[in-house]
């Protein structure tokens, strides 16, 4: 009974720290730019898929990751450059359409490089089940939740600490006073893409071991890390991580309790509620467009 | 005033010739067939366009209410031997209950939050369509039974090509009404600043959600109707993706003009068959021109067209 209460905990906060990650990604862009960037999960998938051939082709594992990472990275900085710089007036309507847009090309790049199948990326640290409590559990799992945290925490710090992560944050509450004490903006925008280009891409490989890596990974990874965001509020960055990992437990408890087929729809069921009961989410302030 | 009408009408009576004159131009079926399937899409895009281009809410969600409607035909007909008419109509006015009372909460929000909501409410409804699998045949999708009406069966491509034809001619003559109406200056009003509409006595509220359960009830016949001329649903035309390629569709052509949703949807529809060439390079090609049109013309294909050819009335 509790084992197994336990069991749907563990498994829940393991892919609940992958949606807090997409979440944080994409507070990190909305508040630097006010995108929704619907290209997020494709990060995601560029990170597992990397990872996953890379260290096929005999490439080792830290070295492949970085590679995943630094090619995400230079994705995103594309995507920011060329598509959503220059539509930079455009309403929401239109940079959600580009963002996607951007996500279908990705998607397409994808699977020219890398084919259709599905890629396997071995555990980190081998496959023999940790037993706690009655409950088991893969050691990837403590490389998941572990690696989130640790980008989490350096997340925060960066963003408290570092001039660039202040002048993100500037340019996040007011741009034009940003611009006048002189930030270029321009290079924020790029720099929250690079950045959460970079939490996807970890992200995508740390899991990679868990779910298999595909070309069409990025799409639900990055719907639930929306959700995620919009639940804790969108640009709350610790909010997204909150949103991410309740997401991820109500969805492994719903998988266990109510249906294993009705998994997907607990996110969407959760974040209607929210939005018709807590229109800002649980920790946002307002759910109104900043204009 | 005058002018405007008869605009109006120029543009209606354009689109009529155009229909009627298509399949002259036609080699074979097969190109009626797409023309058929854009005709759908058209449907379904003008009433989406009342909703994202008049009254500036989006809608990610769309396809689910196409979906509600084709699998109530598929289901309704096929498994408990309703009419087809009756079918289509039950749909409708599901689909337009389930509008109605999503769309009084759901439309408090804005922006991002209301994408979300709309998103969610999309995804629900194909999940649902994919996991019954006892009612709906599950992700391999249902055979639907053909369409009779009067003891007649509408069947064939010529045939089902003036069904749609005639059915966005209604659709378009109703929706270029509906904005010159008080609605349509009100649903604008609620675009430009739903304050100023507010104090100037418009009642917001009431009129998205008028055009919120106008356009889900467009997209369900569209969907009753398509189900019945394919003969075979799946889950995929209701979800998540079906979903952005109506957005796309309705933004591409140009938002808050009609005929913009219409040439977009046409436009959008013919262009994968047209990459059909590019196996491969679909998708990239597909993203690529999505990109670029929103980046190069954001307010869409049609206005930027009209805004090249100097000193004319807009359509």
């Amino acid at each position: 009974m509790f084992a197994e209460l336990l069991q749907y905990l563990l498994s829940g906060l393991t892919i609940g720290a992958i949606y807090a990650l997409a979440g944080l990604g994409f507070s990190i862009i909305y508040n630097a730019s006010h995108v929704i960037n619907f290209a997020q999960g494709e990060f995601i998938m560029i990170g597992g898929m990397a990872s996953a051939t890379l260290t096929a082709s005999g490439v080792p594992l830290p070295l492949a990751i970085l590679i995943g990472c630094g090619g995400a990275m230079l994705v995103g900085v594309l995507v920011a450059k060329f598509a959503v710089e220059r539509a930079r007036d455009a309403s929401t309507v239109t940079l959600i359409i580009i963002t996607i847009g951007a996500s279908i090309f990705l998607r397409g790049v994808a699977e020219l490089v890398w084919g259709k199948d599905f890629k396997r990326l071995d555990a980190f640290s081998g496959e023999t089940p940790i037993q706690f409590l009655g409950a088991s559990m893969q050691p990837q799992s403590l490389w998941v939740v572990g690696t989130a945290g640790v980008l989490i925490v350096a997340i925060g710090l960066f963003f408290a600490k570092t001039l660039t992560g202040k002048a993100i944050l500037a340019t996040s509450h007011n741009r034009l006073a940003a611009q006048l004490v002189g930030i270029d903006v321009k290079r924020v925008v790029l720099a929250s893409f690079a950045l959460s280009a970079a939490l996807g891409a970890v992200g995508g490989a740390v899991v990679a071991p868990i779910t298999f890596s595909y070309t069409e990974m990025g799409i639900m990874l990055g719907l639930k890390g929306f959700t995620a965001a919009v639940l804790g509020g969108l640009g709350h960055g610790p909010g997204a991580v909150a949103g991410g990992l309740i997401v991820g437990v109500a969805e492994a408890l719903g998988a266990g309790y109510i249906s294993s087929a009705y998994k997907d729809a607990v996110a969407f069921v959760i974040i209607l509620a929210v939005l018709l009961f807590m229109p800002n989410g649980l920790f946002g302030k307002r759910g109104t467009e900043r204009v | 005033m005058n002018a405007l009408l008869h605009g109006r009408l120029t543009g209606l009576l354009a689109l009529a010739a155009v229909i009627a004159v298509l399949p002259a131009f036609l080699p074979n079926n097969f190109y009626l067939d797409i023309a058929i399937l854009a005709g759908f899409n058209a449907v379904v895009c003008v009433g989406l366009n009342l909703l994202i281009g008049y009254a500036g809410q989006i809608s990610l969600g769309h396809a689910g209410f196409f979906g509600i409607g084709a699998y109530a035909s598929g289901v309704l007909v096929g498994s408990y031997g309703w009419p087809p008419v009756l079918a289509l109509l039950a749909g409708a006015v599901f689909v337009g209950l389930l509008a109605f009372l999503v769309a009084k909460p759901i439309l408090r929000l804005k922006g991002h939050y209301l994408a979300m909501a709309t998103l969610g409410i999309g995804i629900i409804v194909s999940i649902v369509l994919r996991t019954e699998s006892g009612l709906t045949g599950g992700p391999d999708g249902m055979m639907v039974e053909p369409f009779r009406i009067f003891g007649v069966e509408l069947y064939g491509e010529k045939v089902w090509y003036w069904v749609v034809g005639l059915l966005l001619v209604g659709v378009v003559w109703l929706s270029l009404n509906l904005i010159d109406s008080p609605m349509g200056r009100a649903l604008r009003a609620v675009h430009g600043s739903e304050v100023a509409a507010e104090v100037v006595g418009v009642d917001t509220a009431r009129f998205k959600v008028l055009v919120f359960v106008l356009s889900a009830v467009f997209a369900s016949v569209a969907g009753s109707l398509f189900a019945h001329y394919t003969g075979l649903i799946t889950p995929a035309k209701a979800d998540f993706f079906k979903s952005i390629e109506l957005v796309t569709m309705v933004v591409f052509g140009g938002m808050a003009s009609t005929f913009g949703a219409v040439v977009g949807a046409v436009v959008l529809t013919l262009l994968p068959q047209a990459l059909t060439v590019f196996q491969d390079y679909q998708q990239i090609v597909l993203g690529g021109i999505l990109m670029a049109t929103m980046v190069f013309m954001p307010k869409g294909l049609l206005p930027t067209l009209a805004a090249l050819i100097p000193a004319r009335r807009r359509a």
